[in-house]
């Protein structure tokens, strides 16, 4: 890897990213044209919408002949990408083109190898390799499945649906540590999960936004209201915090994003 | 329609990912607010990771997979390199279906 920036990714963690992209890609590519779809479906599908979780859900559905659902469903699933945006646009670049192709590079794993490190530098550097490397292996990966077909064999039968949550929870721990981050974050998740057997894929892990409420707790102020004025720096300055610490615990502001749930 | 679906499905998602990085700029947020950001995208990476752990579709997703990606989570608190901590998820939960555990 470069000198110049020093980044915590190792190249033998995204070489591992890349190899169970790989092989999920593959699997996509067989199992859509197990569903009997046309070979040219999944290529494309990976390519333009370039979301594994929501080409898995919406070629069940394309299969099925309800294209509608497919894309109301796949939609759904990646409305998380707008906070994902928000987070990671600094790291993108300022340039337009950095910004129209960085951003369909964003998933899951690009985010969260992204903030996974310190400096804006490395963040962004570490941004474009992984968005780059898991772009070309999941395409490739969906060629490979589609070529192959059922020969690339289950990747529940490899474990590779317990590798992708575990390498999550790797790069997240880190954040983890920050006090304020581990409530949202855990009251989030403990929300997302709960709300998953009753809402529709998609909702329950957009309503862990609601763990940002935590953040409302110690100032006991108005926490069920919305707060129109939320652009007014001027809002803050009522609230006396203790200490500096207390200053940084205590967040009065609404979360503007929860009226998805 | 097959073909109608997908672009549907490609530009709403990209409209999602440029919104998120365009509104940023737009939006005059607090200090607190910015602070809040990386919170937002690490809760939603925390339920991403803790339902697709827990949960296969609307329904528990029984033994192997929790049991993987348990040991992962708990190598990955001990600091083992990311590439342990994913081999190791995949390999409990493989060789845990292997022995016919679901």
């Amino acid at each position: 890897m470069g000198t110049l920036y020093r980044t915590k990714a190792r190249p033998r963690d995204i070489g591992a990213l890349a190899a169970a992209t790989l092989a999920v890609g593959a699997s996509f590519g067989a199992i859509t044209i197990a569903y009997g779809l046309p070979a040219w479906v999944p290529v494309v599908m990976s390519v333009l919408i370039f979301a594994g979780g929501a080409q898995f859900l919406a070629v069940g559905l394309l299969a099925a002949g309800n294209p509608i659902a497919a894309v109301v469903a796949g939609l759904l699933l990646n409305a998380r990408h707008l906070p994902f945006g928000l987070a990671v646009a600094d790291t993108l670049g300022a340039r337009w083109r950095d910004r129209l192709v960085g951003s369909h590079l964003m998933t899951d794993e690009t985010v969260a190898f992204a903030l996974a490190e310190s400096s804006p530098a490395a963040r962004r550097r570490v941004y474009w390799l992984v968005g780059a490397t898991i772009f070309v292996t999941w395409n490739t990966g969906v060629v490979l499945g589609v070529l192959l077909g059922g020969a690339t064999g289950d990747p529940d039968a490899l474990g590779l649906d317990a590798a992708f949550p575990a390498g999550l929870i790797a790069l997240i721990l880190p954040s983890l540590r920050d006090r304020g981050t581990r409530l949202v974050a855990l009251t989030g998740a403990a929300v997302a999960v709960l709300l998953t057997p009753v809402l529709p894929a998609g909702l329950p892990v957009m309503c862990a936004l609601l763990g940002l409420l935590v953040l409302l707790r110690p100032a006991r102020r108005d926490p069920a209201r919305r707060d129109p004025a939320r652009r007014d720096p001027a809002r803050r300055d009522p609230a006396p915090p203790s200490t500096p610490e207390a200053a940084d615990q205590v967040e009065k502001t609404t979360e503007p994003k929860e009226a998805s749930c | 329609m097959l073909i109608a679906a997908i672009v549907a499905l490609a530009v709403g998602t990209y409209a999602f990912r440029l919104s998120g990085v365009l509104l940023r700029d737009r939006l005059e947020l607090s200090d607190s607010l910015q602070r809040m950001l990386p919170m937002a995208a690490t809760a939603l990476l925390t339920a991403l990771a803790g339902t697709a752990a827990l949960m296969a579709g609307s329904e528990f997703a029984g033994l192997a997979r929790p049991a993987g990606v348990l040991v992962g989570g708990l190598l990955a608190w001990q600091k083992a390199p990311f590439v342990v901590v994913v081999l190791a998820a995949a390999a409990v939960a493989g060789l845990l279906r292997l022995a016919g555990v679901a």
